[in-house]
């Protein structure tokens, strides 16, 4: 029986489904399954398939966005109940995202903040238009791991530094690793302001942090 | 005197791409999408426009539903097909449908260097090297600034990049980098110094402004507001939707076109409602995002299908048309840059785009690479060669030649040989040579255009701006470079 309800949730995630995926969690939590199981032993096997049907080129992008919205959705039904048993997913790292003060570009970071939960990490998308330091201050206030930052423009990709710089000088250099993305930004841009990490799409972004977390 | 401009004019093939009842329909649709979904303008200065003359506003989303009636009286107030001015007046552009003219392509962050090739970052000196390049060029009838110059402050960025392309060229210049009302200002300045006063800018614009809307459904606050400072001006204002099918737009080319489309239209209101009759062009360079990564692909047969629809919604309109073709997705010139070029070049201009962007670019407009410039060219010269079809009449014919040699001789000794020859194609950049020539020397077109570029660059000496003139705009940079930043 339980066995064939982690099927359906690993099922809701191929099918990209998130309300069958929320109702699902919310039947194993009326059914007292642990939603550390319901996420281990179903929503991710969905999301594993996915990735590995992406990797061999029989899936696209879409379908991972609408998987990982679909996840998403399962782990934040159970997130109470988890908290109530004490619990908690483990995750690969926290990364705090946003696109830079000036502009207003959202849909790649967007992606890469999709693609990064249904990988694995906690997410915190801080939206469009931030300033660095209110960037900052989120990474530090939550112990991120990781600083994503975007710029579509080469007017606003100058302040990637920035990121880079305010962490240095908060002395938080060391714990916290940038990533920056965005049409302008180069290997070449990554290395002069001493940023951790590039990727041109979604899909790269996860490797790279994953290799910037060690895992 | 400034270098003559070879335009595309009187093609002899044309091509159905949308019946008038299915430009309707998106026309319909895109009112729709205006009317009940809204499009962001995150700007209170514009917003109070819109309020002004009846649009739903709400301040805090920055939303504005416009009423299709509104929309459509608003569009009606943009003039009719003017020039866009040059320096020298001898290579001002026609904007009058029956044109195409090429620009370079914009924006771009890397440089091929021409003598080194070694890949690096862009810089204020390959503006102006660029710019003096595609001054000599015949094919290149205008100027967008090619790459950034990242060596300068970002809030002047675009005014150093203008007076580098004036410096060095006396064509018209498009900018599509100038993002702040304060820019456009210092723009606008420096434009009519050139002309001598603004009210001479109003009838020689040299300087036209390209603002990319922000999809799906939105725009940049800056760039609203350094629209609407070129509107004020009277210098030609458009708006250029990237609109990519899966990503910022649906995955059909239908809605794609209609998102992009009510970017674009709605931008163009707002400024004939801010400025009745201020010239204003539409601008597009849309595309299908890769199915795998999402970005941006540059190509495909989405690309070239959109590169002809849009003239025809432009042509809707009643306004020209700045159209993004080229631009490839291909990291080095090959086969993949001369596919997607060429059919997105032929598609944009056998519907004739007024504007077509433009020569230069790899990997998606970011690598600049004086090769494919060249060679981008020689497309643009297939492309017009092919477009002006078969002639038939008597002397095409030829039937007294055709008499005169018989079967079994050849046409080579013929007078009427002599006369058309040179109406047959010639290549500058295809290897047509013997097998063996090409295995002895080793080189090849990429080599060939490089080549020419580099003998270009060293000896075009170009109808300089004066050092007066050049000393004025350099103020003017300065001034706005000691001013706050935002």
């Amino acid at each position: 029986m339980t066995e064939e309800m982690f099927k359906a949730m690993a099922q809701s995630i191929i099918d990209g489904d998130a309300e069958v995926a929320e109702k699902l969690a919310r039947q194993a939590v009326e059914k007292g399954i642990d939603p550390l199981d319901a996420i281990n032993q179903g929503f991710v096997v969905g999301v594993n398939q996915v990735g590995s049907e992406f990797s061999c080129g029989n899936a696209f992008l879409p379908e991972l966005v609408m998987a990982g919205e679909a996840m998403k959705v399962a782990v934040s039904t159970l997130e109470p109940e988890m908290n109530r048993r004490g619990t908690s997913r483990s995750v690969l790292g926290k990364v705090v995202l946003a696109t830079i003060q000036g502009d207003i570009h959202d849909i790649g970071k967007t992606l890469v903040g999709t693609m990064l939960s249904a990988a694995g990490f906690q997410v915190y998308d801080l939206g469009v238009d931030v300033p660095v330091m209110k960037l900052v201050e989120k990474a530090r206030a939550v112990d991120a791991n990781i600083i994503g930052v975007s710029a579509l423009l080469t007017t606003t990709m100058v302040r990637q530094r920035d990121v880079v710089e305010a962490l240095e000088d908060m002395g938080l250099r060391s714990k916290i690793k940038v990533m920056v993305g965005g049409a302008p930004v180069t290997s070449e841009w990554v290395k002069e302001i001493g940023a951790d990490g590039y990727s041109e799409d979604a899909i790269g972004a996860v490797a790279v942090a994953k290799k910037l977390v060690g895992k | 005197m400034g270098r003559p401009i070879k335009s595309i004019t009187n093609p002899k093939l044309s091509l159905n791409i949308l019946t008038p009842e299915e430009v309707q329909r998106i026309h319909t649709a895109t009112l729709d999408v205006i009317e009940n979904v809204g499009v962001r303008f995150p700007s209170q200065k514009v917003l109070d426009i819109w309020e002004a003359h009846g649009a739903k506003v709400d301040r805090e989303t920055f939303i504005v539903k416009a009423p299709g009636a509104l929309i459509e009286k608003a569009l009606k107030s943009a003039p009719p097909a003017d020039a866009l001015a040059a320096r020298d007046p001898a290579q001002d552009l026609m904007m009058d449908g029956n044109h195409v003219f090429l620009g370079t392509d914009g924006c771009g962050v890397e440089v091929i260097d021409i003598y080194s090739g070694a890949r690096r970052r862009s810089r204020l000196q390959d503006v102006g090297e660029i710019a003096r390049v595609a001054d000599y060029l015949e094919e290149v009838a205008f100027h967008w600034v090619a790459v950034s110059a990242q060596d300068r402050p970002p809030q002047t960025r675009g005014l150093h990049e203008v007076k580098a392309i004036w410096d060095n060229s006396t064509k018209h210049v498009q900018t599509e980098s100038i993002y702040s009302e304060k820019e456009a200002r210092a723009a606008v300045e420096m434009a009519a110094i050139i002309v001598g006063g603004r009210e001479a800018l109003r009838k020689r614009p040299v300087l036209s402004m390209m603002q990319c809307t922000a999809p799906p459904l939105g725009h940049d606050g800056g760039s609203l507001e350094a629209a609407l400072v070129g509107a004020e001006a009277g210098i030609p204002v458009g708006f250029m939707t990237m609109a990519s099918c899966l990503t910022t737009g649906p995955a059909t080319m239908a809605g794609t076109l209609v998102v992009g489309n009510a970017e674009v239209i709605a931008g163009t209101a707002l400024i004939q409602l801010a400025y009745p009759g201020a010239p204003v062009f539409y601008a597009a360079a849309q595309t299908a995002s890769d199915l795998r990564t999402g970005s941006y692909t540059g190509g495909g047969p989405e690309d070239y299908l959109f590169g002809a629809a849009t003239n025809v919604l432009s042509d809707f309109y009643d306004i020209p048309l700045s159209m993004g073709s080229f631009a490839t997705g291909a990291k080095e010139p090959n086969w993949q840059a001369g596919v997607d070029n060429s059919l997105s070049t032929f598609m944009s201009c056998i519907v004739m785009s007024d504007m077509l962007l433009g020569v230069g670019f790899l990997h998606g407009s970011r690598i600049w690479s004086y090769a494919q410039m060249l060679m981008d060219c020689e497309i643009y010269n297939i492309v017009n060669k092919t477009l002006q079809g078969i002639p038939i009449d008597d002397e095409t014919l030829a039937l007294d030649v055709i008499r005169a040699v018989g079967p079994g001789g050849n046409f080579l000794k013929q007078k009427h040989t002599i006369r058309h020859m040179r109406d047959v194609f010639l290549p500058q950049f295809m290897d047509r040579r013997p097998y063996n020539e090409w295995q002895e020397k080793g080189d090849g077109p990429s080599d060939w255009a490089l080549a020419k570029a580099r003998q270009i660059l060293e000896t075009h000496q170009p109808e300089v701006l004066g050092s007066g003139l050049s000393a004025e705009l350099q103020h003017i940079i300065e001034t706005a470079e000691k001013e706050p930043v935002d």
